[in-house]
């Protein structure tokens, strides 16, 4: 890793890290992109993996998607990672595309970066300069942008676990299965012993230039009584916090009205297996 | 930038050595230098599927890596599924049992892709084969066929395995 940094820092702009080529390599053919160096970063070693320690959990970024689907400790620890993933591509893409790649590349359709907004992650960042940390509400700058610098190695993403009740669901629309998501939502609720909803985590995936929380919809779920909420009212405000641009998939209009009716309806799923949890003990 | 480097890979079986541009990629490595033409490059972006090969046993888009990236790996192609040249797999037999192919040039990867999805899945339902397949495009069979194929060769991989 050492020699990745120093690589990164001699050719800074020139040169690109290549993880699991999925997003890079399709750019460079269709001649979207070019680079003097491409630094590949499959053989190195420690980016490769999932440890918990003390309430977290790491995921290093070169971690394939594939692996993040059938770890363990993730889908214990931090289920809608676990939930998110099928999501990703086709399991071929899958089998290549990484974490880190799929986080640094900040696609505002992809599933992980709102997965990570949602759960408050961290990521860790190396350069030739030493290591920091960012958490995800300052990570995501801009559509393809965030806070990685061109000399600078994402190395790991960090997600504390929730040690209270919670229940959590994803779902996306999109046009066919394994297509980029039209809109989707990431949803994670906590409760406090008498059931009062204490941590609202609403992420929301193609709906504006970045990923994006649903602030409002987390605002009203705060202190409410997990069994009284109505997530499909509820879930309704989530349009305020869109910022949707229309394509040729759909307009605008559809992405804000189809997104927050379907921000209701991962709520609903994520109170479900709360009050499902609190059933069984 | 365009030096040569060498490499070595196991192809169907073989050690394959030869020497590539850093940026070719593994499909233009498979194609030419090993002569497996059956690797198809439909889109050469990573959405059509045809270009799918198993890198050490895992279904990969062999046009999104770059062959000095499989230095060392095992490449399984469409030529190398059935144990020898009189045999077909499973799957390419149920293939063209089920009708699963019109101009076959979407076939090759279908059928690797399939033969890894069953392997990790061998009794699929049909909502889950239709998920196994969606990574792949067909613009002449309208799916039907290669649904049943996968159905078929679920069937007889399984009653071989027991
Ligand atoms: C047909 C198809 C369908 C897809 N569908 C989806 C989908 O539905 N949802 C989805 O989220 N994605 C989808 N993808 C994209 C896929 O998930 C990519 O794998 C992912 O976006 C990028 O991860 P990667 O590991 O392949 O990164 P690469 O393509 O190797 O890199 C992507 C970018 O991130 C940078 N980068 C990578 N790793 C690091 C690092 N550690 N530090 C700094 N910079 C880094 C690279 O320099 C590059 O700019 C699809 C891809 C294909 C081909
Ligand atoms: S040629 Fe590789 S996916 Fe189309
Ligand atoms: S048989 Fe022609 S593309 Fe599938």
């Amino acid at each position: 890793m050492a020699d990745v940094v120093s690589l990164l820092a001699e050719h800074g702009d020139d040169a690109k890290p290549l993880a699991g080529g999925q997003s890079l390599v399709p750019m460079l053919a269709m001649r979207l992109t070019r680079f003097e160096h491409i630094v590949d970063l499959n053989r190195v070693g420690e980016l490769f993996g999932v440890t918990a320690d003390n309430g977290a959990v790491r995921i290093a970024a070169m971690t394939r998607q594939a692996a993040v689907e059938t770890d363990a400790t993730v889908a214990h620890r931090v289920p809608l990672l676990h939930l998110a993933t099928p999501h990703i591509g086709h399991f071929q893409i899958r089998n290549r595309g990484t974490i880190g790649g799929s986080v640094a590349h900040a696609d505002p359709a992809s599933e992980y970066p709102a997965v990570m907004l949602a759960l408050d992650g961290t990521a860790e960042i190396a350069s030739a300069s030493g290591t920091r940390e960012v958490p995800a509400a300052e990570f995501f700058e801009s559509t393809f942008m965030t806070a990685v610098a061109p000399d600078e190695l994402l190395v790991a993403l960090r997600f504390s676990a929730w040690d209270q009740q919670a229940g959590f669901a994803f779902d996306e629309i999109a046009r066919r299965s394994g297509d980029f998501a039209l809109a989707g939502a990431a949803v994670g609720i906590g409760t406090d012993a008498a059931g009062r909803i204490n941590r609202a985590a609403v992420g929301m995936l193609g709906v504006g230039p970045t990923p994006l929380r649903a602030s409002s919809v987390e605002a009203a779920l705060m202190g409410l009584a997990a069994a009284d909420a109505d997530p499909h009212e509820i879930g309704r405000l989530a349009a305020d916090d869109m910022d949707p641009i229309g394509d040729v998939h759909a307009s605008a209009d559809y992405r804000r009205r189809a997104g927050s009716t379907l921000v209701g309806r991962v709520l609903a799923g994520a109170l479900a297996q709360l009050t499902q949890e609190a059933h069984n003990g | 930038m365009a030096d040569q480097i060498s490499l070595s890979m196991t192809v169907n079986g073989r050690t394959r050595r030869g020497a590539a541009e850093p940026r070719l990629t593994l499909a233009d490595f498979l194609r030419e230098q090993a002569l497996c033409t059956g690797v198809h490059l439909g889109c050469e972006h990573g959405v059509c599927g045809s270009c799918t090969v198993l890198m050490d046993g895992e279904a990969v888009r062999s046009c999104l890596l770059f062959a000095v990236q499989a230095d060392g790996a095992h490449i399984t192609t469409v030529e190398g599924l059935a144990p020898d040249d009189e045999t077909l797999h499973p799957v390419q037999e149920a293939f063209r049992d089920c009708h699963g192919l019109q101009c076959g040039f979407c076939t090759p990867g279908f059928v690797v892709s399939v033969a890894a999805f069953l392997e990790a899945n061998p009794d699929p339902s049909d909502d889950e084969i239709r998920h196994g397949i969606a990574g792949n495009l067909c613009r002449c069979t309208g799916y039907q066929g290669i649904v049943a194929a996968t159905r078929q060769a679920a069937a007889v991989l399984k009653g071989e395995g027991q």
